[in-house]
């Protein structure tokens, strides 16, 4: 049973179509790169997956654990074990970082049936994990990504990456913002969290990234649908010849 | 135009009949009596507040309530027991609680015992019959323009008159819990409070209700002297029934270098109306003027803060948030007038709503009038729904919608409720605010 399966998907907003027919596979343990120009779908897939409201599946089908993904809530998603790493995440004023860390991870194994962590274990945990990615506890103690650098916030969702023990994890964008150094211990960290149970979807303009974070596959994907399929070898040839070669396909 | 002054002829007929009638219930005669007799003269002059008085634009009490309902009776013994078991809902830990019911105070369900070293406390009623406090009855019962104002002086039946020692410092905190405990009336009160010079206090004053009581209407008034070098936390929360009045004034003299940390709640009740005027007296003071208001279904909340910087070298900071929904509306009104003696003024006026549906209305209006050419002042005032991108982000951590909406609404009441110090009355104020939230 392979972990995600996105089959013909057809969605879009606002009576535009984005994905025309996009297919993929997942299964537990691999790293896919979803690779692409401006404006080919990428992040729509990535808020289709994780259920982000506006967007109209029109057809197709995307099944997670062999289960309807479509007729799930967004926070049902993540209870089942997605994670999206936003790729411009957002600032919540008013609210710590552990504060929220903690509700969110809380409602996370409440719904997986899990007993919730109580304080002290919670602190302990996401202490450490804050600690392997050079985070600050000081950090912890401020408002929710309020006044973090592009590297910061980034570093914040790999944080709950880890603290949420998701499954599937699509990394929309990572790199973006982020300079050298920051990338590297950004991607030091997600290799970190490969594991035999967990899969990744890491969606990028570039191979820069992949440098860092080996794929087992990578996808083109250019207007709406997946049109080339490889190894890590593929990202290598577009780097050589970039996306215009995809551009014209129908 | 004639439909309205016919509803404030009837109005004004109305408060005529209704002072007539509780004439012979009111504490104190001769000077007293006279004060009360031109309170009501200035009452009857100006009317029941409309829409056409800059003042109350939004809060149109002529068209909202009508006319003011006969006074209360006098509380039996059945009605504080009544009025008992919610004074220990509304209690804030370790605070030293003064009660008034039905606008009469209330030493039997009081911690009067309690109170430190340096608190006086008597009731106003005691001070208004007692002919040799004249001078003091006097000074309790001023008035302003303000027509509820007047209105409260002419019908106040009770209240505290509490003063506490110059040099004192007061470790727990004083709550003034006024409940209501009767149906389709009205209460007055009238209270004051008076730091000496040095003195540090916290008074929280809350307004509810006991069982069975609804429809009532309260006009309660509090004038405050913090003396020099001396600093005050006042906290005011309206958590009264759900299809209550409350029109509360607050007349407020800050002292030289002295500091006012004001914050005003209204979390329930059909129409409520806090108003403070807050004068900054003595060079160097310092006040902090923030609340919030939460609002749901067809609930009117009006906030109005008056801040005079009446000489120079005074900070005041005001911070106002409102969470409105369903067909709520929230009015705010906030003025900063630096006079032009006052300079090295320093102010800031901050006013944000929450839109929690589309029918939820919010009307602020920051104003500042300066007089003075050396100051540091300004304003701000926005109004907006929840952010959806925020709703989302929350929702694909696992957060439920509505746990999500919670969350953010926690944060945006928390910036204003921070600024009351840390403490037993932060706790209760974000307390009632919890419970404001999981009703939703």
């Amino acid at each position: 049973m392979a972990l995600l399966e996105v089959r013909d998907l057809h969605a879009g907003m606002d009576e535009r179509e984005i994905l025309r027919g996009f297919d993929l596979t997942v299964n537990a343990g691999e790293v896919h790169a979803i690779m692409g120009p401006n404006g080919s779908g990428k992040t729509t897939l990535s808020h289709v997956i994780s259920g982000k409201p506006g967007y109209q599946v029109s057809a197709g089908q995307i099944l997670f654990k062999d289960e309807d993904l479509l007729a799930m809530e967004p926070e049902e998603r993540a209870g089942k074990g997605i994670f999206l790493a936003f790729q411009y995440p957002v600032e919540i004023p008013g609210v710590t970082t552990m504060n929220f860390l903690r509700t969110a991870l809380n409602a996370q194994r409440k719904a997986r049936g899990q007993e919730e962590f109580s304080t002290p274990d919670f602190l302990k945990r996401a202490g450490e994990i804050a600690k392997s990615l050079n985070i600050p506890q000081g950090m912890l103690k401020r408002g929710f990504n309020v006044g973090f650098s592009g590297g910061e916030k980034k570093r914040n969702e790999i944080l709950q990456m880890a603290l949420f023990e998701s499954s599937l994890c699509i990394l929309d964008e990572i790199d973006s913002g982020l300079d050298i150094d920051a990338l590297r211990i950004v991607s030091n960290s997600i290799n970190a969290l490969r594991s035999p149970e967990r899969a990744m979807i890491v969606i990028t303009h570039y191979r820069r990234l992949l440098d860092y974070i080996t794929p087992d596959f990578v996808h083109v994907m250019s207007k709406g649908r997946v049109r080339k399929r490889g190894g890590r070898e593929l990202a290598l040839e577009l780097e050589a010849c970039g996306y215009a070669q995809f551009e014209g396909a129908a | 135009m004639k439909r309205v002054l016919a509803r404030e002829a009837d109005a004004g007929r109305a408060k005529s009949n209704l002072f007539t009638a509780a004439h012979g219930r009111l504490p104190g005669c001769g000077p007293v009596a006279h004060i009360r007799a031109r309170a009501f003269e200035a009452y009857e002059r100006a009317g029941l507040p409309h829409r056409r008085i800059e003042a109350w634009k939004y809060t149109d009490l002529c068209a909202l309530i009508g006319e003011v309902l006969p006074l209360a009776p006098r509380p039996d013994a059945a009605a504080l027991v009544r009025a008992k078991s919610s004074v220990m809902q509304a209690a804030a830990d370790q605070a030293v609680k003064l009660v008034l019911v039905d606008g009469i105070f209330a030493p039997e369900l009081s911690d009067v015992g309690s109170l430190e070293n340096g608190v006086d406390v008597r009731s106003l009623r005691e001070i208004l019959e007692n002919p040799a406090n004249s001078a003091m009855a006097g000074l309790v019962l001023s008035t302003t323009t303000d027509a509820m104002i007047s209105l409260n002086a002419a019908m106040a039946t009770d209240g505290l008159v509490i003063t506490i020692a110059e040099g004192s410092t007061i470790k727990r905190s004083i709550q003034i819990v006024h409940v209501a405990t009767s149906l389709s009336v009205s209460d007055f009160t009238r209270s004051y409070l008076q730091l000496g010079k040095g003195a540090h206090a916290a008074v929280v004053e809350t307004f509810v209700a006991a069982d069975g009581a609804s429809r009532y209407q309260t006009n309660d008034a509090i004038i405050v002297l913090v003396g020099d070098e001396a600093s005050l936390s006042y906290i005011r929360v309206a958590a009264d029934a759900a299809d209550a009045v409350n029109l509360s004034s607050g007349i407020i003299v800050v002292g030289t270098r002295a500091s006012l940390n004001l914050f005003s709640m209204t979390c329930s009740g059909s129409i409520g109306r806090y108003q403070g005027f807050v004068t900054l007296a003595g060079e160097g003071s310092r006040l902090s003027a923030n609340g919030v208001n939460l609002i749901r279904e067809k609930q009117h909340a009006d906030t109005t803060i008056v801040v005079d910087h009446a000489v120079p070298h005074c900070i005041s900071r005001n911070k106002f948030h409102a969470v409105v929904d369903d067909c709520g509306r929230s009015v705010f009104q906030g003025q900063v007038v630096v006079r032009p003696a006052s300079q090295k003024t320093d102010a800031a006026l901050m006013t944000r709503a929450l839109l929690l549906s589309d029918q939820a209305e919010a009307d602020n209006k920051p104003e500042l009038e300066i007089l003075a050419d050396d100051v540091t002042c300004g304003h701000g005032s926005t109004s907006g729904a929840l952010d959806t991108s925020l709703i989302f982000y929350l929702r694909a951590r696992g957060l439920s919608e509505k746990d999500a909406q919670a969350l953010l609404i926690r944060a945006f009441i928390g910036e204003p409720i921070e600024e009351i110090p840390a403490g037993n009355l932060r706790e209760f104020v974000t307390a009632r605010a919890e419970h404001w939230l999981r009703a939703r």
